[in-house]
């Protein structure tokens, strides 16, 4: 091989290389700090730990002992009530405000803006507002009292019942913005012809949205229920914040569960357990939904 | 410069980089504690200063916040590692359950020599202990169930301080007629528990207390004096205020000191609040133990000590272990935690009367046998069984839960959990 020749096939070796070598680290990092703990906390609920790990094997005991604590069942109960609705109303809300702002207003930009600021709040930053603006005593039921309507009440924040409504509240404020953000780019990138030969076929307006616009944006639908299934499985900070796991517990989270039994009740043993359900649960959703938009999309 | 002031200058600068490095006439220690707030650390920077007086370093590693949940997680990952903190603040029987994993280390030779035996309660004593070994030393003794009062409320509608469960429900109903809140309360797991444990004491005595609470006796769990006291917590549910979820225990005193409300069941240190506010016990404020059957609910903190290598370490702690059982730091970090010190022999003079009360009533208790550790705060059984405790209680007092399901719901939790 002359020079040249070898000096480009060593180029093109690295070429190809160099991006597997750059992100070989966070790779290995990914690989260590997140499948590999997840590997450790699968082992130690099948263990005795309690305030520190233990390493011999004890079976089933800690899962038996999770399913008869009756608050796992509020946790796993309130998992599922708030991720529907949270995902649901969400991604109903986000589609709603990004069809009407695809209808070229004037100020797009200024509303749009307004619209996504809630995302760029920590959760709780959130939860703490609303606890304020929920509160019977200090809140809205307090406002609208002292305007004359004294039989209004909206205690839903301290009553057992509703309280995991109002975490659903305070969750879809925070990520309608997000998911109207990407609904909007996907409806810019419906082509116009589409939409001017529907118009020509004499498709009106909601027409023209359900049976053809909206299942051209398929994909975004899944990657807004991907973000928001893991915001609402990670919703730990903004229970904490909003009403500190309920009156009593009746706001209590797996995520909420996890942590006040490894932490504030030494029971690592219950609390992986706890979190491998969690992932279990997890795994069982997206997984499928995953596998057959991919597997769509690749044909 | 010169050569000459060259050469100086480097030797004060090696000097002075060597010289933190000589060994200190009272060892080292480093301290995991979370005291960080106002007066608690206002309280511990005492301590700091008397063992920094003897002659010995001090490394503060505070870790705020959650009630020592940080700390915990903070000390759970240095024991692992190997490389535990010289003195951890520990209580009730954490300190047994370290002590179970083999990292603690003895001060027994301190307590020998400074006879603690004879200054401490038994009850006190034996918590500090791991098999006959002192391996922590008390700061200070907080009382848990002690009940604040508005006496300018009371004196509205011409009440006087309950003694028994009945009177204060009558009281309280009351007061309830005359548009006050009874009972000012914050919805907290622990502060429900706080109330239950003094409920508890109250309607079945000291021994039925042990029984339930400590020794965690299946009968004394399902029995009818526990239906009874659920009953009672039901009763109390009704004399709240609305917005009584979530509140913090402190706006709860400040809702007794603005008479909003008239009594609030909370452990001594909301004494600390109504003197920061600047009221007087006697005249603004009134402290009276809990009403029902005697007995005083125990709640100590305290400073374990860790395995650690190197001597210096070692008589850092021995040090730190003697200062903190010695009069004048009881008598100095108490005045400003708001608590009383947890060893006789202290002079009494510069307490309050609500101290002073408490200090009697510990004496009378030790000597009656009457004098039990709290549940709710810690002292009495292991964080995971308190949990299971917290659950059914604030389960119940946030719910319409029959009291039979109540007792039903805790004999299986706490089943669950000693079984383990």
């Amino acid at each position: 091989m002359t020079l040249a020749k070898a000096h480009s096939s060593l180029f093109q070796w690295f070429e190809r290389w160099l991006p597997r070598l750059a992100v070989a680290p966070s790779f290995a990092a990914s690989l260590f700090f997140v499948y590999g703990f997840i590997a450790w906390t699968f082992y130690i609920s099948f263990t005795n730990s309690g305030v520190l790990p233990n390493y011999d094997f004890a079976g089933l005991v800690q899962y038996e002992r999770l399913w008869d604590t009756p608050r796992w069942y509020v946790a796993l109960k309130n998992l599922f009530i708030f991720s529907i609705l949270f995902i649901g109303g969400c991604t109903v809300i986000g589609l709603f405000l990004a069809i009407l702002l695809d209808q070229r207003i004037r100020i797009e930009g200024a509303i749009r803006t307004i619209y996504l600021y809630p995302m760029a709040l920590s959760f709780i930053v959130t939860g703490t507002a609303w606890k304020w603006i929920l509160n019977p005593g200090l809140g809205i039921e307090h406002t609208v009292q002292s305007w004359g309507f004294e039989s209004f009440t909206f205690d839903w924040l301290v009553d057992r019942d509703m309280a995991i409504y109002t975490i659903v509240i305070a969750g879809i404020w925070q990520s309608s913005g997000y998911v109207m953000a990407l609904f909007l780019a996907g409806l810019r990138s419906v082509d116009d012809d589409v939409i001017k030969a529907a118009a020509v076929d004499g498709a009106g307006p909601w027409r023209t949205y359900t049976s053809i616009v909206v299942p051209m944006i398929r994909p975004i639908f899944l990657s807004a229920f991907v973000v928001l299934a893991h915001l609402s499985i990670k919703s730990f900070d903004l229970v904490i914040a909003l009403t500190g796991g309920g009156p009593g517990y009746a706001t209590d989270m797996p995520a909420t569960f996890m942590y006040a039994f490894a932490f504030q009740r030494s029971e690592l043993g219950v609390a992986t357990a706890s979190a491998i359900i969690m992932l279990a649960t997890v795994m069982a959703i997206v997984v499928p939904y995953l596998y057959s938009e991919l597997r769509e999309g690749r044909r | 410069m010169t050569l000459r002031m060259k050469v100086t200058a480097a030797a004060f600068v090696l000097g002075a980089m060597i010289a933190p490095q000589c060994a200190y006439a009272d060892g080292e220690v480093e301290v995991l504690h979370w005291w960080t707030s106002g007066g608690e650390a206002k309280a511990v920077g005492e301590l700091k200063k008397m063992f920094e007086d003897e002659g010995g370093k001090w490394i503060d590693s505070p870790v705020a916040g959650g009630g020592g949940d940080a700390a915990m997680t903070a000390l759970r990952a240095r024991v692992v590692s190997g490389n535990p903190p010289t003195a951890v603040q520990l209580k009730g029987p954490n300190i047994q359950e370290w002590g179970e994993q083999g990292v603690l280390g003895s001060i027994d030779d301190v307590a020998k020599a400074e006879k603690w035996d004879e200054v401490l309660p038994p009850t006190l004593a034996s918590i500090m202990r791991y098999k006959d070994e002192y391996v922590a030393a008390p700061v200070n003794v907080h009382r848990v169930n002690w009940v604040w009062a508005n006496p300018e409320v009371l004196a509205k509608i011409g009440a006087d301080m309950p003694k028994t469960w009945d009177e204060f429900n009558a009281t309280a109903d009351k007061l309830k007629e005359a548009g006050v809140t009874p009972l000012a309360h914050g919805g907290q797991p622990w502060q429900d528990a706080t109330i239950f444990e003094t409920v508890v004491l109250g309607m079945g005595g000291a021994d039925f207390y042990r029984k339930a609470l400590v020794e965690l006796d299946q009968d004394a769990l399902k029995s009818d004096t526990m239906i009874k006291v659920f009953d009672e917590m039901r009763i109390l549910r009704g004399y709240v205020d609305d917005s009584f979820s979530g509140r913090d225990w402190n706006l709860a005193t400040a809702m007794v000191m603005k008479g909003e409300a008239a009594f609030q069941i909370m452990g001594d240190w909301a004494k600390g609040e109504f003197l920061a506010a600047g009221k007087k016990p006697g005249e603004d404020f009134v402290c009276v133990p809990t009403p029902g059957e005697p007995g005083y609910i125990l709640n100590t903190d305290s400073f374990a000590m860790f395995k650690v290598e190197g001597e210096d370490r070692v008589k850092g702690q021995k040090t730190l272990a003697r200062l903190i059982m010695s009069p004048d730091f009881q008598v100095i970090f108490n005045l400003a935690k708001g608590s009383i010190p947890a060893r006789t022999g202290v002079p009494r003079d510069q307490f309050d009367s609500c101290a002073q009360k408490s200090m009697d009533d510990l004496s009378a208790s030790t000597k009656n046998d009457t004098l039990v550790p709290s549940m709710a705060h810690e002292m009495a059984v292991p964080r995971s069984v308190r949990g299971e405790f917290m659950d059914v209680v604030t389960e119940h007092f946030n719910s319409d839960m029959s009291s039979q399901d109540a007792v039903d719901r805790l004999s299986a939790a706490i089943e669950r959990v000693a079984s383990r």
